[in-house]
């Protein structure tokens, strides 16, 4: 028994993932002088006082490691064999949280413990899935049978209601995340699929309305969106053709007959593309069809109905928006998705930020030299759109380094959780990485003016002790599991 | 079964984390390089060019005497978002306003209708130009009044209380001087009449900048990197005039309860000595907050006091023309210095009569200068014009007449360096042409050969007349400013302008000028030791007679020439030759003799009653 529990310690200083564990610390390096460069004022000298944010910061930072060596020196059997207890709690923690919290800014979300404030919703991420491995790892369980399905959404949902219960919508939708899980756990991909085309669709097209193509007379956001529809139809008949003849036909017409279009309208007459495209992809559906009629294989004609599908909700949306909807009611549509400027509302900080990103140029204006941040310009610039102060003050460069950064972190992720000798390491693993994703996703978007304005903080950069430590507790909880494997493997 | 397909999918999950890796790069690069956009937008985000107001040139007499300096004074801003729990009655009796004023103007400041630009954070104007006098006191309770702050300007204070119309004012600057010079934004001064008009590129200087960091509410945060994009503000260049300041006090003086102008020019270098114009008024009035108020009662009342009458009021110049007259009938040939003509009690010619007053007959040039004969000069003028064998026709008679007078300086701007000068008035042939339908000779105009009639000068050209005359043919354009400090002096004002008429013909009339002192018209301005030459006008008008009066002296060294006129003062000897004779002396001697202070009180208490029903 000890000597195992000595080999055990043995090898778990030797199984953690040390890369994993370097990119964590690039990026809370990073994501501390970010806060420094944010709350600094003109005048200040000592960015380690308790007093400024950054000191504060750097507390928490020191916690959160500390927080990571208590996760790492614990027994990884304890989240499986406690899962559904931490989660129980953690829901009953989020149910009484509105009625215990003091309201700030309109959100009831924050508890007050002596001079901290903590989030728990930040924590019940966490909770949520450890929940959701336990009892989608466990035997027996198959995603494919509607019951278990549906109860390991319901797993997912209810902390979402609990939190929007807080006013805090943007904390709830990064539950959705949770949806990628299903995916790699066979939930038909299509549901994701369409559900993001669509997304996409509404994005794209609406966002990108008003501005034209250099040299033609297309609109960017109709010429994406049809570019789009032709690029899903031609992966849709990749993946599920039975021999892909059909590929050669669809991507060399295509590109050539775009391509074509393009270069006409650049040299020859301008005129507008997208008809074009349209024709293609009316050409491309009535293809199918009688591919499909012909080579008995229905699928080419569901591919077929996509792509119609898609057309008609990109036409139709846009014909409701601009001639159904009422002025007002466009507005607030435009205003909803992100794509109007509300001077007083999310488009001025969408806006500024946008200016202090782009003012930063190549290589930035140095550190603690931003004018748009120090200023104030930017709203929230020390937690949600912390990026503004990457973007001014270390330029392009320093925005590559961190989106980066954080693709490496994703992609060791998929490989650790891939490594699982069990289905609820996986899946954990999985949560994990879908969570950071959907919040790099989402925060990076919102700041560049390319998603809608959801609040939800930037992992590892953010100001705030709550979201680092539910972070942490995120990543060294996976990690811990990851490192245990290797008592199974032998 | 399922798990090996699923397997694949990690490669699609990666995928989407690469492709949105990817879009964002993109994005960014259209951002942060693609675009200037941004970059401007932020530097007009952040910066708030501070500028640095210059020290406006001072003012100085052609003796070094201070007529023009700064002040400081005082505006009272108020950032309205730090302004409460002020002490409203405290504040009110320091600054001395009452509440309701208070209330009014805070009111004022807020809506943004009147206050284009208002902002809660920024400082709005609530007072200015509070002098420093009255500002000591509120300054030591500032630390009281939390949210107001002070902002120093600059205004122009005055030395005396004379010179106003050559001095000229300064005022904030209109929406056209805005949008014609760059130089300017709202809210800074400009000249606006006088030197500080004209000289206003020198006076005003070079503005200085400061770059500072704004924040989102307009809040300052500081000097953007410490200041080494700065620029020190350059002051204006300092003024001094050929003006003497005793002289000028002593004319304002002088013509104290008259209308008319005193000028006198240096003629050895066209320098204007004194440009008096009465009625005439404080500068202190066009300085200072109640500038407005002031502005508009000068503008109002009906002796129009705004008006520099010197440049600007076009008079018959009367007698004082007629030694134009003899000039250029010399010069022309049309007399020599022995012809005489006929005076019995004036000129007479079929029905039509000037009349003259009583003097021997007949008269030579020097003698009809010294007694003012009408009829010889209306003769000479008379044979000019009909001079068919020289000159063809009467229209080229008139126009060669016309050309001498503008070789004098008569019928177009002289060139002073003062705003608004007007050009006085020499008729043509196509003008009598046109006004009596071609059908007129040299007597239906023969009044202008007295300074009556069509013509019309400025005081300034009469003074210049003068000044031509003591320089025996030529004269400079006559300028009120000496030096510019720092710039070599204009060379327009160096260069001889040469009458058409030769040096040798300008010594008969400086001799009947002196003998018109000596024993003539204006023996009220023989000053003994000072050789004064002169010369009377009494210039006939709807109303009572202008006294008109014209000298120089010293005879043969002249240091000034001058001109006097007093409307409706009646004959030249009445006023004009007395004011103008205590003024050479004051100029020459540098004080006045007893006599000369008890005639000069006199006539300073002498007034002259204008109905308004005459302007």
């Amino acid at each position: 028994m000890v000597q195992d529990n000595a080999n055990g310690q043995k090898s778990l200083l030797r199984s953690i993932d040390v890369i994993t564990i370097v990119i964590y610390l690039l990026l809370i390096a990073a994501g501390w002088i970010s806060v420094v460069g944010a709350s600094y004022n003109y005048g200040d000298t000592d960015f380690l006082d308790f007093a400024a944010r950054s000191g504060k910061q750097l507390t928490w930072i020191v916690c959160s490691f500390v927080l990571g060596l208590v996760i790492m020196l614990t027994d990884d059997r304890i989240y499986d064999t406690f899962a559904n207890v931490i989660y129980v709690v953690m829901m009953g923690i989020l149910l009484v949280t509105p009625f215990i919290a003091t309201g700030t800014k309109g959100s009831y979300s924050w508890i007050h413990l002596g001079p901290v404030s903590i989030q728990p919703a930040e924590f019940a991420k966490c909770a949520t899935a450890l929940a959701l491995a336990k009892y989608m790892g466990s035997y027996g369980f198959n995603l494919s049978n509607p019951r278990h399905f549906i109860k390991a959404v319901a797993i997912v949902v209810l902390p979402i209601l609990l939190i929007i219960l807080q006013r805090e919508t943007g904390s709830a939708l990064v539950y959705l995340a949770f949806f990628l899980v299903f995916y790699r756990e066979g939930m038909t991909g299509s549901v994701l699929f369409i559900g993001v085309a669509v997304i996409v669709y509404f994005v794209f097209g609406l966002r990108f309305d008003a501005e034209a193509m250099p040299h033609t007379l297309t609109s960017v956001g109709r010429f994406t969106v049809l570019l789009l529809i032709w690029l899903f139809t031609a992966v849709l008949v990749f993946r599920y053709s039975r021999n892909r003849k059909e590929l050669k036909w669809i991507v060399g017409i295509g590109v050539l007959l775009t391509g074509g279009a393009w270069l006409i309208s650049r040299y020859v007459k301008p005129f507008d593309i997208s008809w074009v495209q349209l024709a293609l992809c009316v050409g491309v559906i009535v293809y199918l069809v009688v591919e499909s009629l012909r080579q008995r294989f229905p699928r080419l004609a569901l591919i077929a109905v996509f792509t119609l599908g898609s057309l008609f909700a990109y036409y139709s949306a846009d014909y409701m928006l601009n001639n159904v909807l009422q002025p007002h009611q466009q507005k607030r549509v435009r205003v909803l998705l992100g794509l109007e400027q509300d001077i007083n509302g999310a488009g001025y900080n969408v806006r500024q930020s946008e200016i202090a990103i782009g003012s930063g140029g190549l290589y930035g204006k140095g550190f603690l030299n931003g004018t748009q941040t120090k200023l104030k310009y930017v709203p929230e610039q020390d937690t949600d759109f912390i990026f503004c102060t990457v973007g001014e003050e270390h330029g392009f460069v320093g925005c590559a380094v961190v989106l980066v950064l954080f693709l490496c972190l994703i992609l060791r992720l998929i490989y650790l959780a891939e490594r699982q000798t069990f289905a609820f390491g996986r899946i954990f693993g999985y949560s994990v990485l879908s969570i950071f994703l959907f919040h790099v996703f989402i925060n990076i978007g919102m700041v560049m003016g390319l998603t809608p304005v959801i609040g939800i903080p930037l992992p590892f950069f953010s100001y705030g002790g709550s979201s680092l430590w539910g972070f942490t507790l995120l990543l060294f909880i996976f990690l811990r599991i990851d490192a245990g494997r290797e008592k199974y493997r032998r | 079964m399922t798990g090996l397909n699923l397997d694949k999918r990690k490669y699609i999950i990666g995928l989407v984390a690469i492709l949105i890796v990817i879009v964002y790069l993109l994005r960014l690069l259209s951002l942060q390089i693609m675009s200037d956009d941004y970059k401007r937008n932020a530097d007009s985000n952040a910066f708030l060019k501070k500028i640095q107001y210059p020290a406006r040139g001072l003012i100085m007499d052609r003796k070094g005497r201070l007529l023009v300096y700064n002040e400081p004074a005082y505006n009272i801003m108020v950032i309205m978002q730090e302004q409460l729990g002020v002490d409203t009655l405290d504040f009110c009796n320091t600054v001395g306003i009452t509440k309701e004023q208070y209330i009014e103007r805070m009111a004022e400041i807020k809506d943004s209708k009147k206050n284009l630009g208002y902002s809660r954070f920024t400082p709005q104007l609530f007072m200015s130009q509070i002098p420093a006098k009255e500002f000591s006191v509120f300054q030591e309770k500032l630390f009281k009044f939390k949210g107001f702050y002070v902002e120093k300007r600059a205004i122009r204070h005055y030395a005396t209380t004379c010179a106003a119309h050559v001095l000229g004012d300064v005022a904030e600057v209109s929406q056209l001087d805005v949008d014609s010079d760059e130089y300017y934004r709202p809210g800074d001064y400009i000249g606006k009449l006088g030197v500080e008009k004209s000289y206003e590129k020198d006076l005003r200087g070079v503005k200085g900048m400061k770059i500072m960091l704004r924040d989102v509410h307009g809040r300052i945060k500081g000097h953007y990197q410490d200041g080494q994009f700065d620029r020190v503000p350059e002051p204006g260049r300092n003024l001094t005039l050929g003006l003497d300041r005793d002289l000028q006090a002593l004319g304002e003086r002088l013509m104290r309860g008259k209308l008319g102008s005193i000028v006198a020019i240096d003629p050895q270098t066209g320098e204007v000595l004194c440009m008096v114009s009465s009625p005439t008024f404080d500068p202190h009035l066009l300085s200072g907050p109640d500038r407005g108020k002031n502005y508009q009662k000068l503008y109002a009342n009906p002796m129009k006091p705004l008006l520099n009458r010197a440049i600007m009021g076009q008079y018959p110049p009367g007698s004082t023309f007629k030694t134009s007259q003899g000039l250029t009938f010399l010069q022309e040939g049309i007399i020599n210095t022995h012809t005489a003509y006929p005076c019995y009690h004036g000129f007479r010619y079929g029905r039509l009569h000037v009349g003259c007053h009583g003097h021997a007959s007949p008269a030579a040039l020097a003698y009809a200068i010294q007694t003012s004969c009408n009829s010889y000069f209306c003769w000479g003028f008379y044979h000019m014009m009909q001079a068919k064998r020289k000159y063809g026709t009467v229209n080229n008679a008139m126009n060669r007449w016309k050309d001498y007078m503008v070789s004098m300086g008569f019928g177009y701007r002289l060139g002073v360096d003062l705003p608004g000068e007007k050009r006085g008035m020499i008729p043509n042939a196509e003008y009598y042409d046109k006004h009596y339908r071609g059908s007129w000779n040299g007597l239906t105009v023969i009044s202008d050969a007295i300074g009556q009639g069509e013509v019309a000068l400025t005081p300034l050209q009469i003074a210049n007349l003068c000044a031509t005359i003591a320089n025996r043919g030529y004269y400079y354009i006559p300028h009120v400013v000496r030096s510019v400090e720092g710039r070599p002096t204009d060379t327009t004002y160096t260069r001889k302008h040469y009458t058409m008429v030769e040096e040798k013909y300008y010594n008969y009339i400086v001799d009947g000028m002196r003998r018109a002192v000596l024993g003539g018209t204006c023996k009220g301005a023989n000053l003994p030791g000072l050789d004064v030459c002169g010369k009377t006008g009494t210039a006939q008008n709807r109303g009572r007679d202008h006294s008109v009066f014209i000298g120089f002296a010293p005879m043969n060294n002249p240091r000034i020439a001058i001109s006097v006129y007093v409307e409706n003062g009646g004959f030249g000897a009445h006023f004009a030759v007395p004011i103008g004779a205590v003024m050479i002396e004051q100029y020459l001697n540098g004080h006045l003799s007893p006599s000369g202070e008890k005639r000069a009180a006199a006539f300073a208490s002498r007034t002259i009653g204008y109905g308004t029903r005459q302007r």
